[in-house]
């Protein structure tokens, strides 16, 4: 793995290279230099396989990290492609020419998350939902709890407790224990 | 549809279906069906608990218990119940967990398309309050307020056994002629659909899919 | 042989089929939600002309749940009983990937008996939804009597599972930390005599299913995955075995007690339906044999259980990790995000049959007879639940 990312950085800017298994690391790259970098990966170092790519929003630092996962059959090694994109004007170009699956992914980015991939084929229509009219559920600005409340009637008598306080006085009712 | 019509409280407005599909479709109101003699319906409510035919929709996770009950384990044909096909020709709907807002849709459909007289079992938790799944923004937390409910049997999975005491529970309120679910959605059809085109935003079908 | 009329399909402009309904050439017909012959709650818009398929897009989405989302708002102890209702047939996968991708980023080490006991509860899981699978495939043919068998050999499984861990259906029997409790006072001459059933079973199925002259003409040559295209639309698992690749993760990347076990990686050459159902079949085979090596390591006087910190307070330092398992239908994978609180950050849970039932299902089906597209999703064992969570 080590040659592979010491060839990687003669030709790109990568950054946070993280070894966190024997058989999995994690990169960063910028925006611009991603879908070469992963086209490089599939048609010379035989990371043939995109075993995923979905979204991490980081709403604190308003950015939506986006992971690559690719898999190498030859050496079974795991290879993570983080790329940072904004989260106000998401928008990141597709990698739907490299595999088939992936225009699924990005589809599933698209209504969820509301990063959208130009170009990629059906993605605008709707995936998961139909007929959704708030802003994508799977951001973290979305509220479940407020939704299901005030749209699906919540049937009455549903009590939550703070755990460590309510097995205290369930399991030690006279006191500290 | 003329002007006249559409203050006529016996005719559906279809207002979801684009102009020209309104045709094809029926826009009379149900009806509720009245027992007849004394004698007679009790005879024809023992004919009818004896021969349950339900809807083979596995709406949830609930039908992964549905396969032992069909099957040479649980056997449920010993009960005169057997699964078929098309809503057209069944008389129990099974909703198997939880329901999200598009299989929501595809319930209602399915459920106003099953002739009377029809019943509804709610299997799991879900169903009934939204069990696991009750703050999410895609389930919803209860099916009674969508379509009416004969029979709850609790339980994430319910067992197989306890399906076949719920199927007996049915059947002992049919003879005792107390599974009036169908009647209940006719006579408060209004708050029902209302209900309905709360949650399902984009509502392309029929009032009433007959 | 069927030879069909080539001159009425549509023309193909782009590497896209030109289709004009109003043309009344073509009819648009819906497989599904409500249909018996679908796998699970999905549905398939398939454009037919005559009976055979010439454009389709899948459907998916009745089943969503939202996982992810409820993942973030509930402390790592709390998830643990929610996410193996991701996938209803075979929940043991997901139990152990959540369990082993929470304890690689919080550096927990689990006693190697309870490695010895989630080896055994992912195969006898894996023969189990297996089981399943194969009556719902000879039903998708019309062999309703194997469905009959399978589902209720499963049903003997699952009365060791309940025997064991308490659950019939979901388990929830591993935990972060270890697995819940030892095995039962002679369960394992319970689960000899079940597996000795099944064997038993098996062998009727092959007289039955995979000797039958109608079902072989049906399958032998249906959706056949070319080697070229494993890679282009992401296929793992059996169906890509049967294609002749030797990619098991079991093998490749060996997880819990997997490198001590002695079997082989099956493939096959044909790479069509029948093929795929002959690796699953071998598989099953492959998984009674596991199981009964399995048995020999287990000891009930080990301990099984690493003590946690007090898991309603229980804070994972940031990091991020990809964890991935062989389930019956390929590589099944969790990655997960934690930020050094108490919940996690995102749980992302990536299923196999995500590129099965969209991508590959909407291009293998085109030219299928309709009757034959049940036989197909059910031999790319396509689940919705895991598509969309």
């Amino acid at each position: 793995m080590k040659e592979i990312i010491q060839r990687l950085k003669q030709q790109f800017t990568i950054s946070n290279v993280n070894q966190q298994r024997v058989d999995l690391t994690f990169l960063s790259v910028k925006k611009e230099q991603a879908v070469s970098l992963i086209s490089y990966l599939r048609d010379f170092e035989k990371f043939s396989h995109l075993v995923f790519l979905t979204a991490v929003d980081r709403v604190e630092d308003i950015q939506f990290q986006l992971t690559y996962m690719l898999h190498n059959y030859n050496t079974h090694q795991d290879l993570g492609i983080r790329v940072l994109i904004d989260r106000e004007k998401a928008e990141m170009a597709s990698i739907h020419h490299l595999w088939k699956q992936a225009g699924t992914y990005q589809r599933e980015l698209k209504e969820m998350f509301g990063i959208d991939f130009p170009g990629s084929p059906r993605v605008d229509e709707s995936f998961i939902l139909e007929g959704w009219d708030n802003i994508p559920p799977m951001r973290r600005d979305f509220d479940t709890k407020k939704y299901s409340e005030e749209t699906y009637f919540p049937r009455p008598g549903r009590e939550s407790h703070d755990p460590e306080s309510y097995m205290k006085s369930k399991l030690y009712p006279e006191g500290d224990a | 549809m003329t002007k006249e019509t559409k203050h006529n409280p016996s005719i559906l407005e279809n207002n979801g279906l684009p102009e020209f599909e309104r045709d094809y479709f029926c826009d009379a109101r149900p009806e509720q069906s009245r027992p007849l003699a004394k004698y007679i319906e009790k005879f024809l409510n023992w004919a009818r608990a004896n021969s349950l035919w339900l809807l083979g929709f596995g709406t949830g996770c609930g039908a992964v218990e549905l396969r032992p009950l069909m099957t040479a384990r649980y056997d449920m044909y010993r009960y005169g119940i057997a699964p078929r096909p098309t809503p057209r020709q069944s008389s129990v709907f099974i909703i198997g967990g939880y329901a999200s807002v598009k299989t929501t849709k595809r319930i209602i459909r399915s459920y106003e398309q099953m002739q009377q007289p029809k019943f509804v079992i709610a299997l799991g938790s879900c169903p009934i309050n939204g069990g696991m799944y009750w703050d999410s923004y895609n389930t919803i937390n209860r099916i009674d307020h969508y379509i009416p409910v004969d029979v709850y049997i609790a339980g994430c999975m319910p067992r197989p056994e306890s399906i076949i005491a719920g199927f007996d529970l049915l059947k002992k309120l049919i003879k005792e002629g107390q599974a009036e679910g169908a009647n209940k959605y006719i006579e408060n059809l209004d708050w029902y659909k209302a209900n309905q085109k709360k949650i399902i935003k984009d509502w392309n079908m029929p009032d009433y899919n007959w | 042989m069927f030879t069909p009329d080539r001159s009425k399909y549509p023309e193909i402009v782009d590497g896209k089929a030109v289709i004009d309904l109003d043309s009344g050439k073509y009819l648009k017909l819906w497989q599904g939600p409500q249909h018996p012959g679908v796998t699970g709650n999905m549905s398939l818009e398939l454009i037919v002309c005559g009976d055979e398929v010439v454009d389709c897009k899948t459907h998916v989405g009745y089943l969503h749940r939202g996982f992810e989302k409820l993942m973030e708002r509930r402390k790592f102890i709390q998830n643990f009983p929610i996410v193996c209702r991701i996938c209803v047939p075979e929940p043991d996968t997901n139990e152990y990937l959540y369990a082993a991708a929470v304890e690689e980023v919080a550096g927990i080490k689990i006693p190697e008996q309870a490695k010895w006991l989630r080896t055994l509860n992912m195969e006898m899981s894996r023969l189990t939804s297996y089981l399943m699978w194969i009556g719902g495939h000879a039903g998708a043919f019309g062999l309703g009597p194997i469905g009959q068998w399978a589902v209720t050999h499963r049903d003997y499984m699952l009365d060791l599972f309940e025997e064991w861990t308490g659950g019939r259906v979901y388990h929830m029997y591993m935990i972060p930390g270890g697995v819940r409790n030892i095995l039962p006072d002679g369960f394992d001459r319970r689960l000899e005599d079940t597996l000795q059933k099944i064997e038993k079973l098996m062998s009727e199925i092959e007289k039955v299913m995979l000797n039958n002259a109608v079902f072989k003409m049906r399958a032998v040559g249906l959706g056949i995955i070319t080697k070229d295209m494993i890679d282009r639309y992401g296929v793992v698992g059996p169906i890509a075995r049967a294609a002749g690749m030797k990619r098991d993760v079991r093998k490749n990347s060996p997880y819990l007690m997997y490198e001590h076990l002695d079997f082989d990686i099956i493939t096959g050459t044909k790479s069509d339906a029948y093929e795929r159902l002959l690796v699953r079949f071998r598989e099953m085979f492959q998984s009674i044999d596991l199981i009964r090596q399995i048995m020999k390591y287990i000891d009930n006087s080990k301990n099984i259980h690493t003590k946690l910190p007090n898991v309603l307070h229980w804070k994972i330092p940031a990091g991020e990790t990809y964890v991935k398992a062989e389930s019956t239908r390929g590589e099944y994978g969790y990655f997960v995000v934690t930020d050094g609180s108490e919940l996690p950050r995102r749980v992302y849970v990536r299923g196999p049959s995500y590129s099965h039932a969209v991508a590959l299902l909407e291009d293998l089906i085109i030219n299928v007879n309709i009757a034959d597209v049940a036989g197909l999703m059910t031999s790319l064992h396509t689940y919705p639940p895991e598509i969309e969570r």
